[in-house]
């Protein structure tokens, strides 16, 4: 630890999410993730949003950016034009990725550019108080769902794969080895790549659902959750129900900030035999 | 002659700690429990070294290091000077 510890900026440290908190753990994967792939401090670029989730960034000694509510990805993308040079990472929540940035979300997919999304998914929006979010599951309560939720979740890796996004993966607060896998894998990637890591929230979803604390939630989520490769020789009646963990997909595509460079030198080689070049063809021009 | 039997260190940072238990309740081998609200390690020579305490933490308060291997390494929470700003760290 005292070799990651480095990538803290630990005069903020402790920090102040809740005792059992699952974002401490993420937060601690992705920087032995980036450890472990000996990247520089100075190439390495965390966005965020807002929420429990997203206070991450001002704990980690990179360049960081904690921006408005769900608009993390928008904020990376610019990012990553200007600099395509630098890793960009964004950290997420359920409720900034999939309700307020939704549309964010499935467009930065769509266009396959390079940032690396980790989605702290906890199921509820933490840091207000318990309201149900797009990712709380069918049935249990929250703050704004007293009788339970009869809205169905997101199935967030299935929506990514769809939207184009060129590497999914999924893993959780319990089997930290394979986030850590996953998200070095993420970074190592050329286009975008999300990981989803489920987490739990002992003070309000774990309360309120009365499953417990945070040793009782991890054990909930150990037995919600089915490795891929496992589930593949499992009969079909004992994976429902359950969330697949692992390597979903990965597919590699164009990436688009590489594309986008390339367009602007095909563009500005056409305009550099007329005199003048491409400042005096445009300014001409009617 | 048979291998000697590796033994481990465990780094606690109390400051860190807020005793959520779940070091406590994964070890494998129940090396840890908890004392006054923050983890000691009660077993320490029944540690396997799987560091998976120091994996799943989420306060980065406990840390295993194998003795005579890494035991002499980086700086600790506690002997870090906070004067410096962690911009002079930088490369």
């Amino acid at each position: 630890m005292s070799d990651v510890l480095k990538y803290f900026r630990q005069e903020r440290l402790p920090h102040i999410w809740c005792p059992g908190c699952g974002h401490g753990t993420v937060t601690g994967a992705l920087v032995r993730a980036i450890e472990r792939l000996g990247l520089d401090k100075n190439k390495v670029c965390v966005v965020s949003g807002i929420g429990c989730s997203s206070r991450a960034v001002g704990y980690l000694d990179f360049d960081t950016l904690h921006t408005a509510h769900g608009r993390a990805l928008a904020f990376a993308t610019g990012i990553k034009l200007a600099r395509p040079d630098l890793k960009v990472v964004v950290m997420t929540g359920d409720g900034d990725c999939t309700a307020i940035g939704g549309n964010h979300f499935i467009h930065a997919a769509r266009r396959n550019i390079g940032i690396t999304t980790i989605v702290m998914n906890n199921e509820i929006y933490g840091m207000t108080s318990g309201q149900y979010s797009p990712m709380t599951p069918k049935g249990m309560v929250g703050t704004t769902a007293p009788y339970g939720n009869v809205e169905r979740s997101f199935d967030l890796c299935e929506l990514a794969k769809a939207a184009g996004a060129t590497f999914v993966g999924r893993s959780t607060t319990y089997h930290v080895p394979l986030l850590i896998d996953l998200i070095e894998k993420a970074l190592q990637n050329d286009g975008f790549s999300v990981v989803e890591s489920i987490g739990q929230c002992p003070t309000y979803l774990g309360r309120k659902n009365k499953i417990g604390g945070a040793v009782e939630m991890l054990n909930w989520i150990k037995d919600q959750s089915v490795n891929v490769k496992a589930a593949a020789a499992l009969p079909p009646e004992k994976v429902k129900g359950k969330f697949l963990i692992g390597e979903l997909h990965n597919a590699p595509a164009p990436e688009y900030s590489s594309e986008q460079g390339e367009l602007i030198g095909r563009v500005q080689r056409n305009y550099s035999d007329i005199k003048g070049g491409l400042w005096e063809c445009a300014s001409n021009s009617d | 002659m048979s291998e000697q039997k590796k033994s481990y260190l465990h780094v606690v940072r109390e400051k860190y700690c807020k005793g959520c238990g779940i070091c406590v309740a994964f070890c494998p081998k129940q090396v840890l429990s908890l004392k006054n609200g923050k983890v000691f390690a009660e077993k320490p020579d029944l540690c396997i070294g799987c560091r998976m305490c120091e994996l799943r933490c989420p306060d980065f308060a406990i840390e295993i290091r194998q003795k005579g291997e890494d035991e002499a390494r980086a700086a600790d929470a506690g002997s870090v000077d906070y004067e410096i700003p962690p911009e002079a760290h930088h490369a």
